[in-house]
């Protein structure tokens, strides 16, 4: 097969093999982010504001460096200055400067030979605070005399006349919605609403970090993105890049969470000023309070529809807050919104709102849930009002490959339809429902994401591989990466380990975000076994005195590439690897690209819940999820990523919320007052892979892990709709949020 | 030349044009032609943009190939979780 061609029969990809690292995940032998361990390591606690806003007006630190076991302390001085633009945000998110902005806020860090000790100094700082006004709510934040989050702040090309709160505007559409809307038999217009949610993952952020006097650095952290960590961390203490060599540790969880920076930069900073290790493991209290949970919404969206289920246009107003800094994904939220419909006339708008909160972070597939709530809540009311099923409807409209988008581009090869056809077809979607049960359907976006990567694949002498990525698996990726080695190398799976190197060993990778890591890092680590095979024939080649054009790679083996080439009996990889130091050293393949070949993801879902309506609980009694995965790699995988979506979409969908006091202080800062779902609460949860192509990637790859999350919270809120009868417009439907619903209706 | 669909808040600052043309063989020609024409564009575009060739989204690769018969369509700078 030569090399560019696309492949489409396969040994090693789509079966289901155990993952590299069950058992010592079940052991307990794999070593997370807190499990690091330094001689003479510190401890650090973090001084956070207790105020939603506030002018630090003095901090006092005399007490607490004079105290037994104390052996720094750092504030925003102990920073570098002059930054702007993002890394002047992080700095300031990282650690405050003239102000606090949000409760929880850092002010102050002290490392101590204890975390007691280190505790009993973090509370011998003395801060002075001038509290300030403050607002939390994304449309109090927009409306004339609300509290000023910061001046300066507002992104170039947007509106003037706004609020200083007010940072940023997207606008896409095409059309005229006022000549579709006049086409329509029914126009329903509706505002919906829903909190920030956290991502939720296990283990809290820890790091231990390590700087020298001669500026040298190290860092083990959990994170999704270590080269990054290098990255901040070198802007924010003012160093380079190169002399700080950050290693990622096993991941309890990130989904977006852990691809910002938080306390790396401080426990540096800490290290720096004692010249000791130090580590750095944030409590829950302190992940709910200071690291960034997702946009709260408020949207209004309007749908005009023939009585024949054709959609003649569609707008829609989504307002995100992203907390005291700009970056909400408004601009997602508002592309995502239309993009699984062939509209004529469509225009969304997205807002980017301050407010005195954490910096927002991304949570999978950023912004496009709260679109599909807000969207496809309005479709489900269509359909109802007009006697149509809800998945014809969404048949007849929507986009397939070469539709224009809703934000201007034209599709490529794309698998909706086919979602839709297979969701149609599942027995679920006709299965009768049970009293006080309804059933809710929804269709899903999102972009999915190439970006930089690099690996290397080296030979051992004994025919073995160990392929080094530079992105944290998050999703089981090790898997996917010694599966796709193994199929280009034409060796047994059991024969690759991949290991995720640290940032002084490879390029430069991007953060494990975007659903990329399949996708780009399983192309490079194609590539990167390609390169490794062409060196293998070379070697072949000149062991027989023959050509190297003249030998091809084929089951494991060299081979010559006919008879013109000669007679000569195949070389297997271990037999190459064995005499390589001899052959010309060792083999070592590798890749480093950029991949702009992402293809885009839809999905749809069906969900049935049943509502008790005297105690307003909800419970999920069946899910299903139909989503165009590309090309499995190893399917058990993928459904695990389907299925956390849908699981995590239930959480929000039903439960979770930042709940905020009159003070602006968050008052559920722990799972006991924050309700993820858990075990008992799901239902087991159907997963259908439908596989169209990604034309972008060797075997048709597109990432599957953020897309899961985008139908969920619109198709619980239709099934929960339809099963009191009542449209809910506000996440997440809590029982008392559903019983006040059955209130007002007098039901 | 190259036919450029941009969004609202770039759009702004091109005084109001949705669409733009310009002389570019690559994408990274693209957005220097854009900076170029419309000084005021340089901040959001040295921010980062996405820019989409022929549906397919191209992050940040600047070498891309375009043609006058592309559809080029620039959007925010992607990212995910």
């Amino acid at each position: 097969m030569a090399f560019d061609e696309k492949k489409s029969t396969f040994d090693v990809i789509g079966s289901r093999p155990l993952r590299p690292d069950g058992l010592d995940k079940v052991t307990g032998r794999a070593k997370f982010g807190a499990d690091a361990y330094a001689p003479g390591m510190l401890h650090a606690a973090v001084v956070r504001s207790p105020h939603a806003h506030a002018r630090i007006v003095k901090i006092d630190t005399s007490k607490a460096e004079a105290m037994k076991g104390v052996k720094a302390v750092v504030t925003r001085a102990d920073f570098a200055t002059g930054l702007k633009g993002e890394n002047w945000n992080i700095l300031e998110n990282v650690m405050a400067g003239e102000k606090a902005l949000y409760d929880g806020h850092a002010v102050a860090a002290v490392a101590a030979t204890s975390a007691l000790a280190a505790k009993d100094a973090m509370k011998a700082i003395e801060v002075t605070y001038e509290v300030l006004p403050h607002v939390t709510d994304v449309d109090e934040a927009m409306k004339e005399g609300a509290p000023v989050i910061r001046e300066g702040a507002v992104s170039p090309g947007t509106p003037e006349g706004m609020h200083p709160n007010v940072v940023g505007y997207h606008e896409s559409g095409h059309g005229d919605v006022d000549k579709g809307f006049a086409e329509a038999d029914l126009v329903i217009e509706d505002t919906f609403k829903t909190e920030a949610t956290h991502q939720g993952y296990i283990e809290p952020h820890a790091c231990l970090a390590q700087m020298g006097n001669d500026g040298k650095g190290e860092v083990w952290c959990c994170t999704q993105g270590h080269f990054n960590v290098a990255k901040v961390c070198a802007h924010l203490l003012g160093t380079d890049a190169s002399q700080i060599r950050v290693t990622a540790s096993e991941i309890g969880g990130g989904f977006g969470g852990k691809t910002a920076v938080f306390i790396e930069p401080v426990a540096l900073a800490l290290s720096k000023k004692s010249n000791r290790p130090v580590k750095l493991v944030m409590s829950r209290s302190e992940v709910f309070r200071a690291t960034g949970p997702t946009s709260s919404t408020s949207m209004d969206v309007k749908i005009g529809m023939k009585k024949d289920g054709t959609i003649t246009a569609a707008s829609g107003v989504f307002r995100l807050q992203g907390g005291a800094f700009p970056g909400s994904p408004a601009e997602f939220t508002a592309m995502c919104s239309f993009a699984p419909y062939n509209l004529e006339n469509v225009k969304q708008i997205g807002w980017d709102v301050m407010t005195n909160r954490p910096k927002q972070a991304a949570y999978r597939a950023p912004g496009s849930p709260m679109a599909a709530f807000a969207v496809e809540s309005v479709i489900d009311t269509l359909c109802n009002e007009l006697g149509l099923d809800p998945l014809e409807v969404r048949l007849k409209n929507c986009s397939k490959t070469g539709t224009r988008a809703n934000f201007g581009i034209t599709w490529d090869q794309i698998g909706l339809e086919e979602t839709l056809l297979q969701a149609q077809a599942h027995p679920h979607y006709s299965a009768p429902l049970g009293p006080n049960q309804g059933r809710g359907i929804s269709c899903g976006f999102w972009f999915n994401h190439g970006g930089e990567t690099a690996v290397s694949l080296a030979l051992s002498e004994d025919g073995t591989v160990s392929v080094s990525v530079g992105t944290p698996d998050i999703g089981g990726s090790r898997a996917s990466m010694g599966m796709m080695a193994a199929e280009e190398l034409g060796i047994p799976y059991e024969k690759v380990r991949t290991t995720i190197a640290d940032t002084a060993t490879l390029g430069y990778n991007e953060i494990s975000h975007g659903s990329r890591v399949t996708y780009a890092s399983g192309l490079a680590t194609i590539e990167a076994a390609r390169d490794t095979i062409r060196k293998l024939c070379k070697r072949a080649a000149a062991k027989w005195g023959i050509d190297e054009d003249a030998v091809i790679w084929e089951d494991g083996c060299a081979k010559p590439s006919g008879p013109n080439a000669g007679e000569f009996e195949p070389m297997t990889l271990q037999q190459i690897a064995r005499k390589m130091g001899a052959t010309g050293g060792p083999i070592v393949g590798h890749y480093e690209a950029t991949p702009e070949g992402a293809g885009v993801s839809f999905a749809t879902h069906i969900v049935d819940a049943e509502v008790d309506q005297e105690t307003g609980s909800t419970s999920i009694t069946r899910y299903t999820v139909v989503q165009d995965a590309g090309k499995a790699i190893h399917p058990s995988y993928v459904e695990g990523q389907f299925q956390g979506g849908a699981a995590q979409g239930i959480g929000w969908a039903l439960n979770e919320e930042y709940i905020y006091g009159e003070d602006g202080r968050l008052q559920n800062a722990g799972f006991l007052d924050y309700r993820i779902p858990v075990a008992s609460d799901l239902p087991m949860i159907d997963c259908v892979i439908v596989e169209v192509p990604n034309p972008g990637h060797p075997y048709g790859v597109r990432g599957v892990g953020e897309t899961s999350i985008c139908p969920p919270l619109a198709a619980i809120a239709n099934a929960v709709s339809n099963a009191v009868g009542i449209r809910m417009k506000q996440l997440p439907m809590s029982p008392p949020r559903i019983l006040a619903a059955l209130d007002a209706e007098g039901k | 030349m190259v036919t450029v669909q941009l969004f609202s808040s770039l759009s702004a600052l091109a005084d109001g044009q949705r669409e733009i043309k310009v002389e570019a063989k690559t994408v990274g020609d693209v957005l220097v032609a854009l900076a170029r024409a419309y000084p005021g564009m340089a901040e959001k575009l040295d921010g980062g943009v996405s820019v989409a060739v022929d549906g397919r989204v191209i992050a940040s690769g600047l070498t891309e190939p375009v043609n006058e018969l592309s559809e080029v369509v620039i959007l925010e700078r992607l990212k995910g979780g």
